[in-house]
Formats: C-alpha cells, sequence, structure tokens
C-alpha cells in the first residue's frame, strides 16, 4: 500500500483530483495571486501591526484635529486628533477577527447541520429547514439591528464581548445559508455510486459522511465563504456605521467610517482611508472566492 | 397688516416687467405664506400634559398659549393669559385670566379649563409624562399616590380617593387660586412650561378625538396630520394674544435625521431648523452653505458631567476637582463644536436674571499642573470612566474629553457610549453607572432656582448622583422663602458658591445654538428655549 | 400542483410563528424597562410607567405575553404604541412608500443588471466583459451607505441635479434612493446572468438553433435568454423580501418616509409593538415571495414539476 503510494506520489502524469486540478488552474490566474497577496498584507496588518507602525492608536491630540495628511502622518488625523495611518493598520485586526470568526461560525455550523439534514433527510431534515427559514425570514440590517440594540443593552462591555456580540449577530443570521448549500450538495451526493457503494459495503453513516460526502461536498461552501469572509467585513462596517456594531475601545475600520461620516466635508481622509482598506479587502476575498469558484467549476472555464 | 402683500405683489410685477432680478430688495411681508419647519415625530398623544420630549413640544407650543410666556429677547416670563398673577405669601396665589379669549372650536378659556387640565394631568391614573411638575401644589400626594413596590413591582398603586388637587379654587369665571404645600417664591415663573396650558371641554368628552385633532387656545389651530410625515397647522384669526403670526400656515415636518433635514435646508426645501447636525457645524461648512441664512443665539441648555456618589471613587472629592480641571473646556469647544458652546464657569446659565461671572473658580479651569496634584492628592490610580449616550451627538465630545481627562493625568480614561438614552436614562435613575455621566440640562423655566434645586439639593427628582450637602440644602430652603426677588437670588447665588468646593457636577459648556433659515424667511429668530421664535417670523412678499 | 402550494402554506405557520416569537422575545425581553427615557433628562412618573407595562402585558410571563399579542395579531388588531398611534395604520402608510422604492431598485436592477450581462456574457473576454467584470466587483465591495453619501453629496449637493432628499415619495424622487439601493444587487444580477449565458451559449440546444438557420437574434432573445434567466428570477425575487427590510440604510440618507426609516427609529425608541409588527408583516411578504419566486420557476423551466 505504502509503495504504491510512493509510486503514485512520483508519477508526474498522475491523474489530478479536484483540488489539485483547481489549485493547476488557479496558479496561472494572476487575479489569483492579486488577491492572494492583498490578503496576506491584511492579514499581516492584523497579526503585527507594530511592523507598520509604532504609533498609539489610542493617542488623540485634541490640537491637531482634522490635519491633513504630511510627511509625520501619511493620512493624516481625524476629527480627534487620532493619527488615521496607526487606527487604520490596528483596525484591521478587528475588521478581520469579525470576518474570519463569523465565517468560521457560520460555515461550521451551516455546513454540520446541511450536511446531516441532506444525508439523513426525512423529519431531521424537516426541522432543520424550517428553523433556517426562520432565520432567513428575517432581514438580514433589520435582524442585526435587533440583536445588537437588545445584546447592547448590557451597557459597559469590554472590547471582547463587543467583538463577541458582532460576530454572533452575523453567524445567527447567516448560517443558514451554509446550511442550505451544503444541504442541496449532500442531496446530490448521497444518489452517487461510490456512497451507494459504501453504504453497501456496510460503512458506518458517521464513517460515509466523513470520508466519503465531505471531501465531495466541501467545495461549493469553500467558494461561499470565501466571498462571505468579504461580505461579512462590509457587513460589519455597516452595523458599525448605524453605530450598534463596534464601538469604542475597539478600533475597526467601520467605527472610523461611523466617526469621520459627519465630517466628510472637512476632513475627507478620515472617511476615505478606512473606507478605501474596508473596499479593497472585500475586493481581495470576493476575488478569490470568484478565482476559486472557476477554478472548481470547469464548466466556468 | 392683511393689505400689506399688494404693495410687493405689484412692485414684483414691475421689477419682472423691467426686466430686473427678482430677488433684490423685497420690502413687504406675505402674511398668508405658509412655512416648513424641522420636526422629529411626537412619541406622545398630542396633549399638553402628556408632551415632554421636543417632537411634541413644536407642535403644543404653537397650539397653546399658557397663563405666562417666556420673551424671546431674555426670556424672562411675561403674562399671556394671564390678567394678573397675585401673592402675598408665596403659598397662595390668586390668577386672574384675560377675558374674551376662546379655544380654537369658539368655546370659551375660562378659570376651570385651567383647574380641569391641572387636575387631569396630575391625576395618577391618567399616567402623564407632565404629572410631576404639580408636585408643589396641594394635595398632589392624594391625587397621585405612589406605588407600594415601584412601577416594575406586581402590586398596583392604590386608587386615589379624589381626583382634584385640593390646592386648586375656581374662585369665578376669570379667577382661580392656587395654594402650594410650601411657600416657593418662583412658581408664577415655572408656569410658562407647556404641561400648564388650558384644555376645552371638548377634550373631557372624547379624549380620543381630541388626540386625533387637538384643540388649542394659541396662535395656530390645528389642521391635519400625517402620522411619520408632517402635522400642518394654520392660523387661529380669532387669537386674542398679542404674539398674532404674521404668516399663515405652519408645516412641521418630520425627518429622520437632522442631516437629511440640513441638506433640504440648505436646498431651501425647508425653511426653518433650530439646531444644525454635527456634519453641518464641522469646518463652519454651514457658513458656506448657508451665508446669510444662519440664525444663531445662545440658549438655555448647559452640558455637563455628573459623578455617581454612591460608587469608589467618585466620592472622592480631590478625584472630582481633578477631573474637572484636566479638561480642556476651551480646546474642545473650539475643535469639536467650531465655537459653538462656551466654556461654563459656574452651574447657573450665564442667560439667568442674577447670574455670576466665576462662580466655580479655578475648579472650571483647564490646569494640567493643580489637576496632576489634586489627583495624587486623592490616592486613586485607577481607570477613570465617562458614560454617555451617543444618540444625540454626544459621542465626539465625550471622546475628547475622555482623551483630555487621558492625557492630562496620564491615567487610563475610558469613553463608554450607550445606544440608547431609554437604556442611559434607566440606569441613571436606577443609580447603577458604572462611572461618572454625561447630564444636561434644560432649563423647564427660566430661574436661577432650576438650575440648583431640582439637580442638587438633598433628594430632589434630578439630582440622580445623590450628592448631598446640608448646608447647601439650608441655604436653598431660606432661599425659596425669601420675601423678595432679589433677596432669593442673592441667597441662591450663595448657595452656589458653597457646592463649588464639592464639585459634585463638572460644568461644561453652555450653547450658542446655531439654526438656519431659507432664503423666504426675512426674519426667523430663535428662542432661548432652543425654538423657533414663531412671533418673529416674517416671509418674504 | 395545489397540492404542493397548500403544503408550503401550512410549512409556513411555523416559520411565522417561529420568527415573530424571536422578534418579539428580543425586542420586549430587553433587561430593563422600555419606557424609561420617554421623559427628557427626569425621571417617568411611576404611574406613566405602571400605566405603561400594563398596556403592553409587561408583567405576564413572556409565553402569556405573545400568545395575547398573537390573538390579537390574528384578530388583524397589530396594537397602539406608546404613543397611542395605530401600528396598522403606520405600517399601512410607510409599506406603500418602501414598496414602490423596492420596485424602482428591483427595476433598475433587472434592467442593467441583465443587460451588463447578457452583453459581458456573448462577448467573452472582451473589453466590455472585462469592464463589467472589474465594475460588479468594486460595486459589490462599496459599502451601500458610502455609495449612498457620495451620491447625495456630490449630485445633491455640489452639483445640484437632483433633491438631496426625497420630499415626497413619486417614483421620479425614488429613482436615485433606488439605484443606490439596487446597486449591490446589480452587480450580482449581472454576474448571474453573465454565468448563465457563458454556461448556455454551448449548449446543445443553441447549436441546434443555430443550426436550423434561425437568426442569431432569436435565438439569443427568446432561447438563451429564458433558460440563462431563472436562477437570475430567483434572486431578484428574494431580492425584492431583501430590499423591503434592508432599506435602512438608503432610507436613512434620503429622507424616505418607509418602513426602513420607521423601525429603525422605533427599534431606538424601543417602541417594541411598532418592531413587532413590521417584522411580521416583512416575513409574512418574504414568505409569500419564496413561494411565489419557487412558482415561477416551475413557469419557466417545463422541467421542473412540483407535485
Amino acid at each position: 500500500m505504502t509503495d504504491q503510494m510512493a509510486v503514485l506520489a512520483t508519477d508526474r502524469d498522475r491523474p489530478r483530483g479536484l483540488f489539485g486540478d483547481a489549485w493547476h488552474e488557479l496558479r496561472r490566474r494572476p487575479l489569483f495571486w492579486v488577491s492572494v497577496s492583498m490578503i496576506l498584507l491584511v492579514v499581516l496588518m492584523a497579526a503585527a501591526p507594530s511592523l507598520f507602525t509604532s504609533g498609539d492608536p489610542g493617542l488623540a491630540q485634541l490640537s491637531r484635529s482634522r490635519q491633513p495628511p504630511s510627511a509625520e502622518a501619511w493620512f493624516g488625523y481625524d476629527n480627534q486628533g487620532y493619527d488615521i495611518y496607526t487606527r487604520v493598520i490596528h483596525g484591521a485586526r478587528a475588521s478581520i477577527v469579525v470576518g474570519v470568526l463569523a465565517t468560521i461560525g457560520v460555515v461550521l455550523t451551516g455546513a454540520t447541520i446541511g450536511i446531516l439534514a441532506g444525508f439523513y433527510g426525512g423529519w431531521l431534515d424537516a426541522v432543520v429547514s424550517r428553523v433556517a427559514d426562520i432565520f432567513v425570514g428575517v432581514p438580514f440590517v433589520l435582524g442585526a439591528i435587533v440583536i445588537l440594540t437588545t445584546l447592547n443593552a448590557g451597557g459597559d462591555a469590554g472590547p471582547v464581548r463587543i467583538v463577541a456580540q458582532v460576530v454572533l449577530s452575523i453567524a445567527v443570521l447567516s448560517w443558514p445559508v451554509a446550511m442550505r448549500i451544503m444541504r442541496s450538495t449532500a442531496i446530490a451526493a448521497k444518489q452517487q455510486d461510490y456512497v451507494k457503494a459504501a453504504r453497501a459495503l456496510g460503512a458506518q453513516p458517521g464513517r460515509i459522511i466523513a470520508k466519503h460526502m465531505l471531501p465531495n461536498c466541501v467545495a461549493p461552501v469553500l467558494v461561499y465563504s470565501t466571498i462571505a469572509l468579504g461580505a461579512f467585513i462590509g457587513a460589519e462596517a455597516t452595523l458599525s456605521y448605524l453605530g450598534i456594531g463596534l464601538r469604542q475601545p475597539v478600533v475597526s475600520w467601520g467605527v472610523m467610517i461611523n466617526s469621520a461620516k459627519d465630517y466628510l466635508r472637512v476632513a475627507p481622509h478620515a472617511l476615505l482611508f478606512p473606507a478605501g482598506f474596508l473596499t479593497a479587502t472585500v475586493l481581495a476575498f470576493v476575488m478569490l472566492g470568484d478565482a476559486v469558484r472557476e477554478a472548481l467549476d470547469p464548466k466556468l472555464r | 397688516m392683511s393689505r400689506a402683500p399688494l404693495v410687493p405683489l405689484a412692485l414684483a410685477t414691475v421689477l419682472v416687467a423691467a426686466g430686473c432680478g427678482a430677488a433684490q430688495t423685497q420690502t413687504g411681508t406675505n402674511t398668508d405664506a405658509g412655512i416648513t419647519i424641522f420636526n422629529t415625530d411626537p412619541e406622545n398623544p398630542l396633549v399638553p400634559g402628556n408632551t415632554t420630549e421636543a417632537g411634541g413640544s413644536r407642535v403644543i407650543d404653537a397650539l397653546f398659549t399658557g397663563l405666562v410666556e417666556y420673551r424671546a429677547e431674555d426670556a424672562q416670563p411675561v403674562n399671556a393669559m394671564a390678567e394678573k398673577i397675585d401673592t402675598k405669601d408665596s403659598k397662595l396665589f390668586t390668577v386672574t385670566i384675560k377675558k374674551g379669549w376662546t379655544f380654537h372650536d369658539g368655546s370659551p378659556v375660562t378659570a376651570k379649563s385651567f383647574v380641569d387640565a391641572w387636575n387631569w394631568t396630575a391625576y395618577g391614573p391618567n399616567a402623564t409624562q407632565g404629572a410631576s411638575f404639580f408636585s408643589q401644589i396641594e394635595g398632589y400626594e392624594t391625587v397621585h399616590p405612589k406605588d407600594p413596590d415601584g412601577p416594575d413591582g406586581p402590586q398596583e398603586a392604590p386608587k386615589p380617593a379624589t381626583d382634584k388637587l385640593s390646592g386648586l379654587k375656581v374662585v369665578d369665571e376669570h379667577t382661580f387660586t392656587i395654594t402650594l404645600s410650601e411657600a416657593f417664591s418662583v412658581f408664577p415663573v415655572t408656569i410658562g412650561y407647556e404641561v400648564f396650558a388650558p384644555l376645552p371641554e371638548a377634550f373631557f368628552k372624547d379624549q380620543k378625538a381630541f388626540e386625533a385633532a387637538p384643540i388649542g387656545n394659541g396662535p395656530f389651530k390645528f389642521a391635519s396630520r400625517n402620522v411619520g410625515t408632517d402635522i400642518k397647522l394654520t392660523r387661529f384669526d380669532d387669537y386674542k394674544g398679542v404674539d398674532k403670526p404674521k404668516f399663515k400656515d405652519l408645516t412641521l415636518k418630520v425627518y429622520q435625521s437632522r442631516e437629511s433635514a440640513y441638506a433640504d435646508l440648505v436646498a431651501n426645501n425647508l425653511d426653518f431648523m433650530e439646531e444644525l447636525p454635527p456634519n453641518a457645524l464641522a469646518g463652519q461648512k454651514y457658513e458656506t452653505d448657508l451665508g446669510d441664512r444662519v440664525v444663531q443665539r445662545e440658549t438655555l441648555n448647559m452640558q455637563t458631567i455628573a459623578f455617581p456618589f454612591y460608587l469608589e471613587p467618585y466620592d472622592n472629592v480631590d478625584l472630582r476637582r481633578a477631573i474637572s480641571m484636566a479638561i480642556n473646556r476651551e480646546e474642545i469647544t473650539q475643535r469639536i463644536f467650531e465655537g459653538t458652546r462656551k466654556p461654563a464657569d459656574g452651574w447657573v446659565h450665564p442667560l439667568m436674571k442674577g447670574y455670576q461671572k466665576g462662580q466655580c473658580g479655578e475648579y472650571c479651569t483647564f490646569n494640567p499642573q493643580k489637576a496632576k496634584e489634586s489627583f495624587a492628592k486623592s490616592g486613586y490610580t485607577g481607570e477613570i470612566v465617562l458614560l454617555s449616550n451617543t444618540d444625540g451627538g454626544h459621542q465626539e465630545w465625550a471622546e475628547a474629553v475622555a482623551n483630555s481627562i487621558k492625557n492630562t493625568l496620564g491615567v487610563e480614561a475610558r469613553f463608554v457610549p450607550s445606544t440608547s438614552f431609554g437604556e442611559f436614562r434607566q440606569k441613571v435613575n436606577a443609580h447603577e453607572m458604572t462611572g461618572m455621566y454625561r447630564a444636561g440640562w434644560i432649563a423647564d423655566y427660566p430661574s436661577i432656582e432650576n438650575w440648583l434645586t431640582p439637580l442638587y439639593r438633598t433628594g430632589s427628582s434630578s439630582n440622580d448622583g445623590l450628592y448631598s450637602n446640608p448646608a447647601f440644602d439650608a441655604k436653598l430652603a431660606e432661599a425659596d422663602k425669601a420675601p423678595s426677588e432679589e433677596q432669593a437670588i442673592k441667597l441662591y447665588l450663595e448657595a452656589e458658591k458653597m457646592m463649588a468646593p464639592d464639585m459634585p457636577v463638572i460644568p461644561l459648556w453652555t450653547q450658542n445654538t446655531i439654526a438656519g433659515k431659507s432664503d423666504r424667511l426675512k426674519v426667523a429668530n430663535l428662542h432661548p428655549f432652543r425654538k423657533l421664535d414663531l412671533d418673529s417670523v416674517e416671509v418674504v412678499g | 400542483m395545489g397540492r404542493y402550494v397548500l403544503r408550503r402554506l401550512l410549512q409556513m405557520i411555523p416559520v411565522f410563528i417561529g420568527t415573530t416569537f424571536l422578534i418579539y422575545a428580543l425586542v420586549w425581553a430587553v433587561p430593563g424597562d422600555p419606557f424609561e427615557g420617554k421623559c427628557g433628562e427626569r425621571d417617568c412618573p411611576e404611574a406613566y410607567v405602571s400605566a405603561m407595562r400594563d398596556k403592553f402585558n409587561l408583567d405576564d410571563p413572556l409565553v402569556v405575553q405573545y400568545g395575547k399579542y398573537l390573538g390579537n395579531l390574528l384578530r388583524g388588531d397589530f396594537g397602539l404604541t406608546s404613543a397611542g398611534l395605530s401600528v396598522g395604520e403606520r405600517i399601512a402608510a410607510t409599506f406603500p412608500v418602501t414598496l414602490k422604492l423596492a420596485l424602482v431598485a428591483l427595476l433598475i436592477e433587472a434592467v442593467i443588471g441583465i443587460t451588463a450581462g447578457v452583453v459581458s456574457g456573448l462577448r467573452n473576454r472582451g473589453f466590455l466583459d472585462s469592464l463589467v467584470l472589474v465594475s460588479t466587483l468594486f460595486l459589490i465591495s462599496i459599502p451601500v451607505f458610502v455609495t449612498g453619501y457620495v451620491v447625495q453629496l456630490v449630485f445633491g449637493l455640489q452639483l445640484g441635479l437632483i433633491s438631496p432628499t426625497v420630499t415626497s415619495p413619486t417614483i421620479g424622487n425614488l429613482i436615485v434612493p433606488g439605484f443606490v439601493l439596487a446597486s449591490l444587487s446589480m452587480a450580482y444580477v449581472a454576474r448571474l446572468s453573465r454565468a448563465g449565458i457563458a454556461e448556455n451559449k454551448r449548449a446543445d440546444y443553441v447549436r441546434t438553433a443555430l443550426a436550423k438557420g434561425l437568426p442569431q437574434k432569436r435565438v439569443v432573445g427568446v432561447h438563451m435568454l429564458r433558460n440563462s434567466l431563472i436562477p437570475v428570477i430567483t434572486f431578484l425575487g428574494t431580492d425584492l423580501g431583501a430590499f423591503l427590510g434592508g432599506a435602512i440604510v438608503t432610507e436613512g440618507i434620503f429622507n424616505v418616509p418607509g418602513v426602513g426609516g420607521l423601525v429603525f427609529r422605533s427599534i431606538l425608541t424601543k417602541d417594541g409593538a411598532m418592531v413587532t409588527g413590521v417584522v411580521t408583516v416583512l416575513v409574512l411578504v418574504y414568505l409569500l415571495m419564496t413561494l411565489l419566486v419557487d412558482l415561477l420557476y416551475a413557469v419557466l423551466d417545463p422541467r421542473i414539476r412540483y407535485d
């Protein structure tokens, strides 16, 4: 067995799997590399802001309020006299953390429930689908506002709780999408011969799901998750813009946009820089999702 | 007056015929014009005793005229419906009202109209928002008994034995007497507030119908309401007051945000807005947007930061002084408010009769050195927390104040926003604040007393921080009973001075409100109560 | 077909109850009292707070409260707000405005989105195609509130081409807000129809039709479009539901007197009766829209049969 594997691995003309194929396709696309490098840069900003700036994002001096970009402050100062460059760098963390955690939450719950519902069908499927309907029926922004106002009523909250609230509200309202995608692919996969064969051989349901179905069903959810990540970062900004998402002391691009929106006409730089980073990051994820989808779907090539 | 428009109309025709630009020297006033002003949707039914928020007040104010009104020039009370208000002991007041006034439905305004309206508002089971304004009148406890276990508890408040305040007596058709439970020298000043307006018979016959189409006795009568969009009023031609409007129709248009209203104001789609939004004030943009359409004046409100005396370390007087001296009021009013706020130097508003400069002294002056010394003396080194609701444009200055304290004292100072005013208020009321907090006061009535007693006297209705100073209380009590206004003012000022070293609440600034009007309005003045002085409005002919 | 519709309608009942209960619980089970803060900077009189708690059954257990609410709802009574206004009337007054805005947005989205998608799908990998791809990427990435502010600032205040806010909600006045509202979905529609066209271009039936000698216009206009637009129609259908509830930001910026502004203000002022009422209506609309879309699906694609 191991010998056989070794032979296969060294074989240059071996038939590639779906993902190998996709990777081969992706490597040749410039769009893929552009988006990946943009994402890496933002992730680096989030992980190690001190690489980019030595400033203190919490230092505000009113005397330099709304000064335009200059040599010592590349992006200028905002209304409170915060250094925008420093804030933008430090703001990446909250925005990325919200996006990543919300995506993980949505994909894990959605995909798990979806694959189970698709595989077992019957009453489980019926119940899960109806519960999903309940959450999908509430318009996203509206639902998020209601959830967040309720959670915010607690008052004085630390940064962890503020971030957790936003993640939770996004995840609660979005998991049905991932669940539906997973459910429909799982239903299709259940009819495939390899699943039937595994069943006939007496494999346990758990094993069938984990070993056979999951690898074949994961692609659509994967595509969804890259695009969703970008969308969730945008959702965070929208909620923060409405004043109910992230807030002080958390620094995020949405929070910066919220506090700059009233001064758009006198200090446009305070809005343009965070909005630009936000747009670019969302763009990067959407582009990546686009590239991955096209690579995974041979029909689109 | 009604013949006035003829002249400018003819003049305009000549100008147009001669090919001149139309929009130059307009001399006349169009007394039949209609104007549109900014409003928010009234939160409560349009009944004077149940309206305490701005959206409803703008309507009630135009619909009703009370016993006294506050003059636009200096906010001093002048008799409106009252012929005279007499008292010998500041406890028993005899009110004589003017004859010949009618409500919009033609029924006469009598002493009974006032007494019935006040009784209705004060009566507990009617559950009005304005009830507490009548608490000084004798018999209030009987008509408005306390709920034994608070409003959230399962027990209901006992049903009052009577629905009439024993302190109110109708003498004849145009005279009634008011007896207070204790002498209160400034009482006649307080009754200009809208909750003291009279109500017609029609209200007591069919309250639902009244709420749908209110009937008042003021300069304007109700025309129509399109909930969530606008309320239309029109001039009441039989109005007997001196403040007869110089235009015909008044539309109060509901806006969802000040920002969108401002965009309309700039485009001349809106005629008046009494307070411009932050995006207009930023960088004094409003000057280029509006030019000579800017209207401004000092108004009767003050922003403060209150301390919770029930919470450590804010019961520490040195810390309170340190924080106050660490706030750079000058810089914040200039940078954040573009000079539309004036640093406060005491707890009494400068527009008040009897106001004295510098009552707070060095404690209200930015002084990093002294602030640090006082902070060191307090022995406190932990974090300082400032709480505020953010739905009223409070975010920017609260953040700046926290930063000012942080930068001056070198201590962690954090601003904690609360998204809704309701939640914020509730925690304030329940004494559950976790730090010092934003407080603000808009005068209910223009008296020096209103800036001290309700806020700082032990156990007062709005003394939410639970400040208590027996000597200060005694001085206030003495002032309340003073025989003359001058003596009362002198005693109130002494009380204010006594409070300064305690620093129970940090005075921040008073407001120089910036309003805006459209090209169509020749004159539109701002009232000290931060509203349009309807009496002053003149529309270009 | 009839049985399918009936089954779907029955399935809606638990979903409807679930959603309204969820919102009801979130709005009313907030820690603290929704009636504080109604009296400005001072305490509300106790009698006022007790009366309000009584009016909204706040002293009952949550399930009982909800039961009472649902009972009234089934009789068509949405209740009164704390200001004594009829919730039903307010919804009746604002809903048509939002519906109008949503329809305007939908129309803009459909016309521009499908045109761009079809054109770029037909000319694969050309300049137009790249232009559509890049511009849709940007539209997807820019948050709606940024688009809204920029449009209002530039066209309304600086150029003076449009009225910065909607003075009366006529179709003409709603075009600009509609455009802003539609911008994001427009990009999705363009991409969906582009993908559909690209996929169908090589389908056998298209080759057959062309080989048969049918004119290109007819093949594209009738055969390809019909098949390519099925996913687009689904998207547009669900989008109408999303527009009705998601116009909060756009309505706020342009002061459109619709449901979005109403519900946002109601949430902030803790007007629970209004929030639950509006959400109930929106959920109903959404459920009916999904049903309608599914039925439309069957009409457009004869391969799908509901039995």
